[in-house]
């Protein structure tokens, strides 16, 4: 009954009296009690969701529900919900309890939604296979032999598994939009901007946006709606509101302009992947949209530009991991500033956060800032001055979500570089602010495969509206 | 050669901002309290805190840099500055590269010949304090961290290096320090490290062939107050000339050297080497947008833009006719001049007002340490003291008294005046009372007769005696002269 639930289908159930929040919640809980060891979605379950279910419940009963009340979601692990651990998948926070609630999280809160556990990602989400754990790798419900893609690979499990109709997860270069596509489901990221980062543990604060995991576009929407605004936390949060959030309805493809990237489609990308991408959209004309390639050719450089940014700023943002406020310190006691400092971090972090401090420090140091750092946020100035130029002549922007399918567990720990070079199809988003939805559109050799919507930066409601009408009339039918 | 070398010195000063929060976030900004009672999730470096510019820093910087005759920048960026110590929680501190809010201003010091002298400041920046290492000598060798002072906002104002002197260095760093406390934006207390100053000083030493050559720049840290800094900056003076004469080493802008002041021996001690600093890895904050500085918030400053305290001396002394030197200790204090100028609104005797304030209230206001906004008489009551003393009703000796009554009885001069009976001796009265004195002092009279001016003095000592105080020593003078040249 949990199968493939959306939000909107539990909202009206639950008003419908279809079936109570207890009800529902209390299946979802056993469920990942019983089935989540073979996935490892989760790192920690609210051990208070059942009680807050039922006071959801109550609320039903006393007619005082809130409008989202007794939806039950997953939260990405670097997501800060009050009392609880967030780790980050890190050992340097394993034993972190966060001390206040994020913005979106007060915000969904305040709507009746109902936190049922952390989720597993990369460790400061930091990697595309979620891998990258100190509490072990997720797996891929579609195929366990294969990874979920990441950082965000617990929230995408964990939807795909049914656990849940929804998750957050958090989008640098693409955590949340690749695993959606990997494990067959919607990731949505929303424009920079748009939703508050207060509370989600910095990475690339710059690139760093909050998105959704889901089953449609619509169920991404609604949640947004409830996330977005303005927020006096963040001081990079924006009042704009994009249209079709608040009153959302599937937009058709009749007079849109659709361009599908022609740098994403080429050479390096799995040549079944294209050829399924390309299929869809050819389905679009049948609707009324004009399809056409388009160059970004500064898109080339994505990849580059993101891997100077993001690990410089994450080398700063990582800093305050010192072992002397809290989380680990595994030194004892008579030791100087430095060695606790060395020690914790050489004992706290990963390899691959390790790498990415190393490589930030590197492009930031005196001497070398002016040719990694300042020339990447040259180039960073200069694909975004493309993307605007391509959305002067298009609604949308189309690429694959991943140009390879889902890698195997363990195929990437030797071949890092291949791991780095399959975000570009993701990162361009990020870079320049954009919203962006992966929706899946098929499966080529029984893996699932996503599509990239890209659209103007606050377009984030037309984005979800033509994505729900992909969904509901071109690729659901081919599944 | 008569040529001699000198100091080429820069100063850079750190201010605390006395805003009501925190730079960054919303804690209550003020000084000590109980440790780590004052934090919250964005300045103790919390994952997912981020920050906050408060308003009225950037208003407090808009202000400086406009009573420092900056430019300031449309355009304002934050940086962080990266760098790990146990005290900084976020492992980087918030501050302004390479777009400071305020560029381009100066302050102008006034030379011991009486010239006046500009010293150019190239830019003063906004940016958050770092908490505060704790070392009690409690048995256990722990080190303790205190937060409080983390993000306490803070100006740091660069100047040029167009300090010639120790002494020009103090003349500046009273001068602004004098212009923050009108500002009253900060306390500059260097106590309490609301001000800190590092120096940055090289010399230039004449060569045989008329040429010159620059010591290497050493940064001195660790003065704790003025004092030092001219201690420390002489220190260095004689220092890197013997040194020059020793190794001839130059200034090649890489072999810049940090120095601490040490207090107890009285001399610096070194630190670093260029090499040995923290690479702070500059890049743009990207928690906080670009700041756009419009023409209505700078016209908001301008308008709170108060009266300098330089224009404020050349005012008062063509206004009021008093000494520079009387200029120069009433506007030490912003509200002591304030008080001074109210009360010349009530009185025509500026001269008299002057010195009630600078005298007798000063004393009170000593003796109490208090501040003159906590002095119990208002301006308008201690007119009619000034009124009475300058229309001769009351001698100073007597003003004395009526001012002591004034403090504890809170009652108008006028009113202890005629309640006391205080006022001059009649000339009848006066007349007798010489007589008497006279006729007892011959020896006083003959020394007078024999140039001994101080006989005259204990002559009028002994008629106030006689007369408690209420002889007018004016006459009282005149009349005991005319007895005896009379004889």
């Amino acid at each position: 009954m949990t199968e493939k639930l959306t939000v909107k289908k539990i909202i009206e159930g639950y008003n419908k009296k279809e079936f109570s929040v207890s009800e529902i919640s209390g299946k979802y809980y056993k469920k990942i009690e019983e089935e989540d060891k073979k996935y490892n979605s989760f790192i920690t379950l609210n051990s208070s969701f059942l009680k807050e279910s039922e006071d959801s419940q109550a609320k039903y009963q006393a007619n005082t529900n809130n409008l989202l009340e007794g939806v039950p979601i997953g939260v990405k692990d670097n997501i800060l919900v009050k009392d609880i651990l967030c780790t980050c998948a890190s050992k340097i926070l394993s034993n972190f309890v966060s001390p206040y609630n994020a913005t979106v999280i007060d915000r969904l809160k305040s709507v009746g939604v109902n936190f049922i556990g952390k989720t597993n990602m990369d460790e400061f989400a930091m990697g595309s296979t979620t891998e990258n754990s100190f509490y072990g790798a997720t797996k891929n419900p579609v195929n366990v032999d294969y990874v979920p893609g990441g950082s965000s690979g617990g929230s995408a499990s964990c939807v795909a598994a049914g656990f849940v109709p929804a998750a957050l997860g958090s989008d640098t270069g693409g955590s949340v939009r690749q695993p959606a596509s990997f494990c067959g489901i919607v990731g949505y990221k929303p424009s920079y901007g748009l939703l508050s980062r207060y509370g989600l543990v910095a990475y690339g604060s710059s690139l760093d946006q909050i998105g959704t995991l889901t089953n449609t576009c619509e169920d991404a929407a609604i949640l947004v709606k409830y996330m977005k605004g303005v927020d006096r936390n963040d001081s990079t949060s924006s009042n704009i509101n994009p249209l079709n959030i608040d009153d959302f309805k599937q937009i058709d493809l009749k007079n849109k302009k659709i361009g599908i990237i022609r740098e994403t489609i080429g050479e390096n990308t799995d040549k079944r992947i294209s050829q399924l991408i390309l299929e869809t959209t050819k389905k679009f004309q049948k609707y009324g949209a004009t399809v056409e390639e388009v160059t970004i050719p500064a898109l080339e450089y994505s990849v580059s530009i993101y891997y100077i940014i993001a690990p410089a700023e994450a080398s700063s943002n990582l800093a305050r991991y010192d072992g002397i406020r809290y989380g680990l310190r595994t030194t004892k006691k008579d030791v100087d500033a430095k060695t606790i400092f060395t020690e914790t971090r050489k004992d706290g972090f990963g390899e691959e956060v390790k790498k990415r401090i190393l490589i930030g420090n590197f492009v930031l140091s005196s001497g070398y800032y002016d040719a990694y750092y300042k020339k990447a946020q040259k180039a960073r100035i200069l694909l975004s001055e493309q993307f605007r130029e391509s959305f002067a002549k298009y609604d949308f922007l189309i690429t694959p979500t991943s140009p390879v399918l889902p890698f195997k567990i363990g195929e990437g720990v030797n071949n890092p570089l291949a791991l780095y070079v399959a975000d570009l199809c993701t990162i361009p988003a990020n870079l320049s602010g954009l919203p962006a939805v992966s929706i899946p559109v098929g499966k080529v050799d029984g893996l699932p495969v996503g599509m990239q919507i890209m659209a103007k930066r606050f377009d984030d409601g037309l984005l979800l509206g033509v994505g729900e009408f992909i969904q509901k009339n071109i690729t659901d039918g081919d599944k | 050669m008569d040529k001699k070398p000198y100091p080429i010195i820069g100063l850079e000063v750190h201010i605390q901002l006395k805003t009501k929060t925190k730079a960054f976030c919303r804690c209550e900004n003020k000084y000590g309290g109980i440790p780590n009672t004052r934090v919250c999730s964005r300045c103790l470096g919390m994952p997912g805190a981020l920050p906050v510019v408060n308003k009225q820093v950037v208003d407090d910087a808009i202000l400086a840099g406009l009573a420092f005759g900056c430019n300031i920048s449309k355009i304002t960026k934050f940086d962080r500055k990266n760098y790990m110590y146990p005290d900084l929680p976020k492992g980087y501190q918030i501050s302004q590269y390479d777009k400071p809010i305020c560029e381009e201003g100066f302050i102008e010091i006034k030379l011991d010949d009486g010239t006046k002298k500009k010293i150019g400041i190239i830019r003063i920046h906004i940016e958050e304090d770092a908490g505060k290492l704790i070392h009690l000598e409690d048995g256990t060798g722990n080190s303790y961290v205190d937060f409080n002072r983390c993000g306490t906002p803070l100006l740091e104002i660069v100047s040029k290096p167009d300090i010639a002197s120790s002494d020009e260095a103090v003349k500046y760093l009273d001068n602004l320090k004098e212009i923050f406390q009108y500002l009253e934006i900060s306390d500059c207390n260097m106590e309490e490290g609301s001000l800190r100053c590092d120096a940055n000083i090289s010399m230039m030493i004449p060569l045989e062939d008329g040429t010159e050559v620059n010591t290497p720049i050493v940064e001195v840290k660790n003065m704790n107050s003025f004092k030092n800094v001219k201690k420390a900056l002489d220190y260095e003076e004689k220092r890197q000339i013997e040194e020059y004469y020793s190794t001839k080493a130059v200034n090649n802008g890489k072999n810049k050297v940090t120095r601490g002041w040490d207090d107890s021996k009285e001399v610096t001690v070194f630190q670093r080497t260029k090499e040995g600093e923290s690479d702070y890895r500059y890049f743009p904050e990207p928690d906080l947008p670009h700041l756009e500085i419009t023409n209505e918030m700078i016209g908001q400053q301008k308008v709170k833009l108060p009266e300098l305290p330089e224009p404020k001396r050349v005012r008062l002394i063509k206004q009021y006719d008093i000494t520079e030197y009387d200029a120069i200790t009433l506007t030490s204090d912003k509200g002591l001049v304030n008080y001074f100028e109210e009360l010349c609104k009530h009185t025509k005797f500026y001269k008299k007002a002057c010195n009630v304030v600078l005298t007798d209230i000063c004393a009170i206001l000593n003796s109490k340490e208090i501040s003159i906004k906590d002095f119990s008489i208002n301006p308008a009551n201690i007119a009619e003291l000034v009124e009475l003393l300058g229309s001769e009703k009351i001698s100073s000796w007597m003003g004395k008294e009526v001012f002591e009554k004034m403090l504890k009885t809170g009652k108008k001069a006028s009113e202890i005046v005629a309640e006391s009976n205080i006022s001059f001796t009649s000339d009848d009265e006066l007349t007798t009372i010489i007589d008497k004195v006279l006729s007892e002092n011959q020896k006083s009279i003959d020394d007078y007769k024999n140039g001994k001016d101080n006989a005259l003095k204990f002559l009028m000592g002994q008629v106030m005696k006689l007369s408690k105080g209420k002889a007018n020593p004016v006459k009282a003078t005149e009349l005991i002269i005319a007895r005896i040249g009379a004889d």
